[in-house]
């Protein structure tokens, strides 16, 4: 498995125990009140599950066992990846702690934009590797 | 493919028919203003999102990914079960006692219950996948 698989699967397995944990704590404090805030934890709970665990889990997946190339670098551009890597964390973290905290809209709406653009440099990234098994 | 595997994917499965059913169900003119249907929400969300989304991806990785060892390829297959037993128990307790206890508000210890076992389900999965995350 390469090293940006290793970072993107590890780090969504963090993310995988942190969004259970604060969906826990949701849910018993349904049950049981015990505190108010708990409930601030929601995006946090929403954006740690859907885009730091699932997403990226696929994003590592598919970094890992994508079809290589023959002849240059095997898996491409790979710095697209790393890109990806990066903005997608720095979007959930941003999106999730600022969604949590009340800061300011721009917080989230630049957190929305660095998922957005990690996106668009996975794409980048994969396209030209989205091809039949030993072709170029 | 491994037991545990088998096991998660056919409960993700039943999951998905389960949620779809009640997605209909919530829909149904008879049954949608019945008080219980306009709880059921958050419950439907995670029979779809926990029961068959992130179960079918426990199953998966727990058949796929990188051998632990010659002769534990899996890691600890107790921990596997535990995943699957935590995931499941936790998930079908919350989907009967959250609407029950939105509608009655009893059953809040149940809810911190199903909260645990949830979480402890995720937390046996990441430690139990984390060492098969590596370089080769």
């Amino acid at each position: 498995m390469p090293r940006l698989s290793v970072l993107m699967i590890r780090t969504s397995l963090l993310y995988l125990a942190a969004g259970f944990l604060a969906g826990a704590l949701m849910l018993a404090n349904r049950g049981v009140p015990f505190a108010e805030w708990v409930y601030r934890l929601r995006p946090v709970h929403i954006e740690f599950l859907l885009l730091g665990w699932t997403v990226q889990l696929a994003l590592g997946m598919a970094f890992w066992i994508l079809p290589r190339f023959r002849s240059g670098r095997e898996r491409g551009r790979e710095e697209l990846a790393w890109g990806a890597f990066a903005l997608l964390n720095a979007g959930v973290l941003g999106t999730a702690i600022g969604g949590a905290t009340g800061a300011p809209a721009i917080v989230a709406l630049l957190g929305r934009s660095a998922e957005g653009l990690a996106a668009l440099t996975f794409a980048l990234h994969a396209w030209p590797r989205v091809k039949i098994f030993g072709a170029g | 493919m491994p037991g545990v595997t088998r096991w998660l994917i056919r409960a993700a499965m039943l999951y998905l028919v389960a949620a779809l059913a009640l997605g209909i169900a919530m829909q149904a003119p008879a049954a949608a203003q019945h008080p219980i249907m306009r709880a059921v929400w958050p419950a439907y969300l995670h029979l779809l999102v926990l029961g068959w989304l992130t179960q079918l991806i426990f199953g998966v990785a727990y058949w796929m990914f990188p051998r632990y060892s010659a002769e534990r390829p899996r890691g600890s297959e107790p921990m596997g079960w535990a995943a699957f037993g935590l995931l499941n128990s936790g998930l079908v307790l919350r989907a009967i006692v959250e609407p029950w206890h939105a509608v009655g508000g009893r059953g809040g210890p149940l809810l911190v219950l199903s909260a645990v076992l949830q979480l402890l389900a995720g937390l046996a999965f990441v430690a139990n996948t984390w060492p098969r995350v590596r370089e080769r």
